[in-house]
């Protein structure tokens, strides 16, 4: 009902037009640099590994995450025998018991330390939120330097219905401003740099 | 003249009573300022990327029409429902409805400073809908049954040792445990409970992209993708101005925002919400409120750039000194004091007032808005519009017959120093504000014109 | 070079050292210098409390007074920066904006006009600077802290000229002390603290003095430290960069 009025109000009072600015000036040329995409992931308060190959997941994760039992990897590869998909049938609640889900990022940014991740690979919107503990396997040839070379070259349209930059584990420092790591997304993010042997 | 509110002179001067929690409260934020500060350093093309924000947001002003109609038609085609409101009331119904067609009592909300401007949980209240707050921090103020004092950090003004005793009454923690990291751990639990029992969640909105019907959603906490991926219905509660051109553009605004909120280089997660999981609703409720009408404010109309960062509060050193709720409106600082008289002039008449007009506002918006050179603006249409009090008035118009008068401007002078007498008179409490805590000038033998006139015979 | 020499109300009324100062330093510097007499106001306590529409007779006067000077010259940076932004007259728009063109704050006056690269001056003393949010983000006269760009600051040029005088470093280099104008009486309680925070800062890194280009401030600063019992005192920028030895 208000739809018209509304419009029409905003069409009475709008400013003229003005012109688009060009983004082109913020873009980098070139790839970004895996080593400052790590530093960004370190301080934002996640762990990075780089492997060569993904057989170097599993004893990392024995290491470093010796108390996670269910582990959900998307790909077969990343973890050989961890289960690679869990039909809970109930809108993804019972993936809040998965200790551990491996996922695939699409491409990083240098700048942020953001991974991008889509329901196309994840099929399940809410796993990488309401795992206990996050993991992402990322090329380092899919590192993006800034923002808008990942719009410009990635994702100038959207794929899949739902899409997320994700930077770090979920936090909060809504107490006294203390940074506390675990909010209501995942506790911890691993993040694997994979470049495989030349 | 009734107003609803003290003043926003009285409430600051209460929260001054505790003088070391002003010190806390300044220190903290301050603290997120300079932390902004080293995040923008580190981008040498800030201010260029500040411009360009600017003229986007601009861009968008001109084409708000043509933009909505874009968005509805995208998000429709997305699977989306798109509804109107013109006012908090309409908005305020329309997600009623939608909560009384799933039969729920009780779902989940993550910021959204739009239903804060619309008290949409007081009125879902009156109903029976009980609405959970699920950032952590709006969860504290809501359980101490406050609102939030900070559009970013909505209960910075709390310290851990009242949010440690409200969790033990409300969550069953121990008494006298405030650790943060405890207490996150406890929020965390029952949080997450309300998310997976919640069939319904409401999010607030980032940006809107017209281009492709999709809408960014920004936390560091996850709440927002916790609340909206589990239910079966999502309900984003959107201004009018949130729309931004083109996906692009985004690269833009999410550069600067969590830079400019909290020094961080991006938040946590960067939502994007374009079509609803299969067999999920979702329903999204364009909100006017006043939007379109401030459009038509020329002198105003720039405050609708905002992208909610709250870079104008840390900055401010008004608002750090007198707290969020001296400002008695959803939004605080100084963006709150420009947008509140466009909903209510006689109401927030204080607010435009309640700054020095130093400018660091307007210095670190991340979209260029003007604000202290609004502030200034709003004080004279607040005027002109009768919403100042008569003993100011009478003090101000006193003020410019004798300044106008060079002849009554001497004598006056000449008989005590007449400006700093009628400066604290206009205020008219019965005390001398400035003598209160500052003694007054000396006044000296002559003034420069006598001296002048002695020294230097023309 | 004819300049007109722009004493605000309440230097002239309490502060008038501050405007010999002035004076005696800009006629050192060879200016030809006029008191245009019966100046009174620039009209912004009323503008910015909400009451431009009141300053015409404060704007008529002062555009009788300036009128068909080379410089217009003042020892405040919010005065200035107040007739930059609001002078207008009807009838007499033009002599309105050559004024609104040619009016400077004292600061800005020694080093963009006069480029003065060296004075005879001397204060040995421990002095903070205190920059007037008016003249540095209206004015332009120090980079502000809040903007990614180089910095440089127009007074502290000034003052590192005087011999033997000593800058104090500011854990905040730029924030408002809280004066405001009639902010100063109207929210007196945070005015007050503003004010109390900024001397701490001072206070706590050794200075004896706090000048500034803005007497407001000051005058405000003044009254607290007063009221504290300080030792610490206030002083115009002017009356250092003319304390000879
Ligand atoms: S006005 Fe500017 S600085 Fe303030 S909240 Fe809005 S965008 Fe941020």
């Amino acid at each position: 009902m208000s739809r018209e009025s509304i419009l029409a109000a905003i069409k009475k009072n709008q400013p003229e037009q003005q012109a688009l600015p060009d983004l082109n000036a913020f873009r980098r040329t070139g790839p970004g640099d895996p080593a400052a995409f790590r530093k960004v992931i370190e301080t934002l308060g996640g762990q990075v590994f780089e492997i060569s190959s993904y057989a170097e997941i599993q004893p990392l994760i024995a290491e470093h995450q010796p108390d996670a039992q269910k582990i959900i990897s998307l790909q077969e590869s990343y973890l050989p025998g961890a289960m690679t998909e869990w039909e809970t049938g109930d809108g993804g609640r019972q993936y809040e018991h998965v200790d551990l889900a491996i996922i695939p990022g699409q491409f990083g940014v240098a700048e942020n330390g953001a991974i991008w991740i889509t329901d196309v690979e994840i099929k399940e919107r809410v796993l990488p939120f309401i795992t206990q503990h996050l993991a992402i396997v990322v090329s380092s040839q899919d590192i993006v330097p800034t923002m808008h070379d990942a719009y410009a070259e990635r994702i100038a349209q959207p794929g899949g219905g739902f899409g997320v930059f994700i930077a770090g584990p979920s936090k909060t420092a809504d107490i006294e401003q203390s940074l506390v790591l675990g909010a209501h997304g995942a506790k911890s993010l691993t993040v694997f740099l994979y470049s495989p042997k030349a | 003249m009734e107003h609803q509110h003290k003043e926003h002179s009285l409430l600051a001067e209460e929260f001054n009573a505790n003088e070391p929690r002003v010190n806390w409260h300044d220190e903290t934020l301050w603290w997120v300022r300079q932390k902004r500060d080293k995040m923008a350093w580190t981008i040498p093309e800030w201010e260029d990327l500040r411009e360009a924000a600017s003229r986007i947001k601009h861009n968008v002003l001109g084409n708000l029409h043509d933009y909505l109609l874009e968005f509805e038609k995208n998000a429709q085609a997305n699977g989306a429902v798109v509804h109107w409101a013109a006012d908090a009331a309409e908005h305020n119904k329309i997600v009623l409805q939608l909560l009384q067609e799933q039969g729920v009592k009780r779902m989940v909300k993550s910021k959204s400073m739009l239903t804060e401007e619309c008290h949409l949980n007081p009125y879902l209240a009156e109903h029976g809908i009980e609405v959970i707050d699920t950032d952590l921090g709006e969860r504290i103020v809501q359980l101490a049954k406050e609102p939030p004092s900070h559009i970013v950090l909505p209960c910075i003004h709390k310290k851990k040792e009242e949010i440690g005793e409200l969790f033990h009454e409300h969550l069953g923690t121990p008494a006298g445990n405030a650790d943060p990291k405890f207490l996150t751990a406890a929020a965390r639990q029952h949080l997450r409970a309300e998310f997976i029992q919640s069939r319904v969640a409401i999010t607030g909105v980032n940006f809107a992209v017209a281009e492709t019907g999709e809408m960014v959603v920004c936390t560091n906490e996850g709440n927002a993708d916790m609340g909206a991926h589990l239910a079966d219905v999502h309900i984003a509660c959107m201004g009018i101005e949130k729309i931004i051109p083109q996906r692009k553009h985004l690269g833009v605004f999410l550069r600067l925002l969590a830079r400019s909120a909290t020094g961080q280089p991006i938040t946590t997660y960067s939502s994007h919400f374009r079509a609803p999981k299969k067999g999920q609703q979702l329903h999204i409720v364009l909100v006017d409120n006043g939007r379109s009408r401030q459009l038509g404010r020329e002198d105003f109309r720039n405050s609708l750039k905002c992208i909610r960062c709250g870079a104008c509060m840390n900055t401010c050193p008004v608002y750090r000194r007198s707290g969020g709720h001296s400002y008695h409106n959803a939004i605080a600082g100084p963006i709150g004091a420009i947008l509140a008289p466009n909903l209510d002039m006689k109401e927030y008449a204080d607010l435009p007032f309640a700054s020095t007009l130093c400018g660091s506002c307007s210095n670190v918006c991340p979209v260029k808005i003007d604000i202290h050179q609004q502030l200034y603006k709003w004080r004279q249409v607040i005027t002109r519009e009768g919403y100042t009090k008569k003993t100011k008035a009478a003090g101000m118009h006193a003020m410019n017959i004798v300044l106008s008068k060079p002849g009554l401007y001497k004598t006056a002078g000449g008989i005590g120093r007449w400006v700093m007498r009628t400066f604290p008179a206009v205020v008219n409490n019965g005390l001398n504000p400035w003598f209160r805590q500052r003694e007054m000038p000396e006044p000296p033998k002559e003034s420069f014109a006598d001296w002048y006139k002695k020294n230097r015979k023309q | 070079m004819k300049v007109g020499l722009f004493i605000p109300c309440y230097i002239d009324q309490f502060y008038p050292q501050v405007g010999i100062a002035t004076l005696s330093l800009l006629e050192k510097l060879g200016c030809d210098v006029v008191y245009p007499q019966g100046q009174t106001c620039c009209g912004q306590p009323m503008a910015n409390s909400g009451f431009e529409h009141l300053t015409h007779g404060c704007n008529e006067l002062f555009v009788d007074h300036f009128e068909g000077l080379d410089y217009i010259v003042g020892p405040s940076g919010s005065c200035v920066l107040h007739i930059k932004d609001h002078l207008h007259v009807e009838g007499k728009e033009q002599a309105a904006t050559h004024i609104r063109q040619r009016i400077y704050e004292l600061a800005e006056f020694l080093t963009d006009v006069l480029k003065v690269d060296h004075l005879k001056a001397k204060f040995p003393h421990k002095v903070g600077i205190h920059q007037s949010c008016h003249g540095q983000r209206g004015l332009g006269l120090a980079q502000m802290s809040e903007l990614v760009a180089a910095p440089f600051s127009k007074p502290q040029r000034l003052l590192q000229m005087v011999e033997g005088l000593e800058l104090v470093e500011l854990k905040r280099t730029d924030e408002c002390c809280g004066f405001g104008g009639t902010f100063c009486v109207f929210e007196e309680a945070v005015s007050v603290k503003m004010g109390k925070d900024r001397i701490a800062d001072h206070v706590n890194n050794g200075a004896e003095y706090i000048t500034g280009n803005d007497v407001s401030c000051l005058m405000h600063l003044e009254g607290i430290l007063r009221r504290q019992k300080s030792d610490v005192k206030v002083l115009h920028i002017a009356e250092i960069l003319n304390s000879s030895i």
